[in-house]
C-alpha cells in the first residue's frame, strides 16, 4: 500500500506518521508538500498533527486553502481514504471534508497524554479490526480538540454511526470525568457521510509499539491495511 | 477603504477564555459581572471605495476564511 503524507509548515507529526506506515507496517510512504497539486498513486493520505501556519486565525484555517487540499477533497470525492489525526482532523473540518470544529480545550490547557477511548464504530475502513466497546488506550496532545457540532448534526452522527470512539473511563464507561476537553458526547473521532474521511485527536501513530507504552492505535492501520492486502 | 470585521462566538458555544477573564474580574471585585465572552476584531485596509460589489466580497472573505459560521458570528463596518 501507498500512503501520502501531507506536509504543511508547521506539520510536526509528518515523521511519526511515516515511521509508523514504513517501519511498524512496511507500507510505503512518501512525504506530500502542501503546495504540490497533484497526486498521484496514493492508496491513503494522512494529514498529521502540528501547527499548521501557527494556528493563526483558528486551526486548521488557513491551511484548509493549501493548494494540496483542492486535490484531497477531489481524493475523498473519489472514494479514498483520508486520515486527518489531531491539527489534521482540525484542517478536516475547517475544509468541509468532516462536520463541527475543534475549539479550544475547556481547561484551556495544552494535554499532552493517554486516554482511554471506547469504540463505538468497528465497521468503517479505519476501524475494522477493533470491535464494538473494546476499551483503546492512545495519547493525545492538544490545546484545541473540544468537539463541537448543533444538536441535529451531533444527532445525525449518532445516528449514522459516525462516531469512531469516544473519550471514556478504563472500564469504558462514558462521563464528563473521562471527558479530558469538553468534546460534545465525549467525541474523539468521527468519519464523513461516506466513511472514506476519518477525524481523530488521538494520535493512532503514537500508540504501535509497545516501546511507545501501548499498540492500541495500530488497529487503525491493520484495518486500512486489510482493505488492500 | 477600511474594513472592521467583528467575529463572536454564537450563543450557547461554550467560551472557556470567557469564563476565565469573568473569573479574574470577579476576583478583582468587579462582582457586577454576569458574563464574558471573548471574539475578533480585525481591520482591513482594502483597494477600492465601498460600494456592493466591495461589500460583497467582504462578505465572502468573512464566510469563507475570517469567521467559522459553525460557531462564530461575524460583523462587517466599512467606513
Amino acid at each position: 500500500m501507498r500512503f501520502g503524507i501531507v506536509v504543511f509548515p508547521g506539520s510536526n507529526c509528518d515523521h511519526d506518521c511515516h515511521h509508523a506506515v514504513k517501519r511498524v507496517f512496511g507500507q510505503e510512504a512518501e512525504y506530500v508538500w502542501h503546495r504540490e497539486t497533484k497526486l498521484k498513486g496514493f492508496d491513503c493520505l494522512i494529514l498529521p498533527g502540528g501547527f499548521s501556519y501557527g494556528d493563526y486565525l483558528r486551526t486548521g484555517a488557513i491551511a484548509r486553502f493549501s493548494p494540496i487540499m483542492a486535490e484531497v477533497t477531489r481524493f475523498a470525492a473519489r472514494g479514498g481514504l483520508v486520515l486527518g489525526v489531531c491539527n489534521g482532523f482540525q484542517i478536516l473540518t475547517e475544509a468541509g471534508l468532516l462536520p463541527g470544529v475543534l475549539m479550544r480545550n475547556k481547561s484551556l490547557k495544552f494535554i499532552c497524554r493517554h486516554v482511554n477511548l471506547r469504540v463505538e464504530n468497528c465497521s468503517s475502513p479505519f476501524t475494522g479490526a477493533y470491535e464494538k466497546g473494546q476499551v483503546l488506550s492512545i495519547p493525545i496532545a492538544h490545546a484545541d480538540g473540544s468537539y463541537f457540532a448543533d444538536d441535529d448534526t451531533i444527532k445525525r452522527l449518532e445516528d449514522t454511526d459516525r462516531i469512531v470512539y469516544r473519550y471514556c473511563a478504563p472500564d469504558g464507561s462514558v462521563s464528563a470525568e473521562s471527558n479530558p476537553n469538553g468534546s460534545l458526547a465525549n467525541i474523539a473521532g468521527i468519519l464523513n457521510e461516506t466513511g472514506n474521511v476519518m477525524g481523530t485527536m488521538p494520535h493512532p501513530e503514537m500508540a504501535c509499539e509497545g516501546v511507545l507504552g501501548s499498540t492500541d492505535g495500530g488497529g487503525i492501520f491493520e484495518s486500512i491495511l486489510s482493505k488492500f492486502t | 477603504m477600511k474594513a472592521k470585521v467583528y467575529v463572536t462566538l454564537k450563543k450557547g458555544v461554550l467560551d472557556p477564555q470567557g469564563k476565565a477573564v469573568m473569573g479574574a474580574l470577579k476576583s478583582m471585585n468587579f462582582s457586577e459581572v454576569r458574563d464574558v465572552r471573548i471574539g475578533k476584531f480585525m481591520e482591513l485596509d482594502i483597494d477600492g471605495k465601498s460600494g456592493k460589489e466591495e461589500e460583497a466580497r467582504l462578505k465572502e472573505m468573512c464566510e469563507r476564511l475570517l469567521a467559522n459560521t459553525v460557531i462564530e458570528n461575524y460583523r462587517i463596518e466599512i467606513e
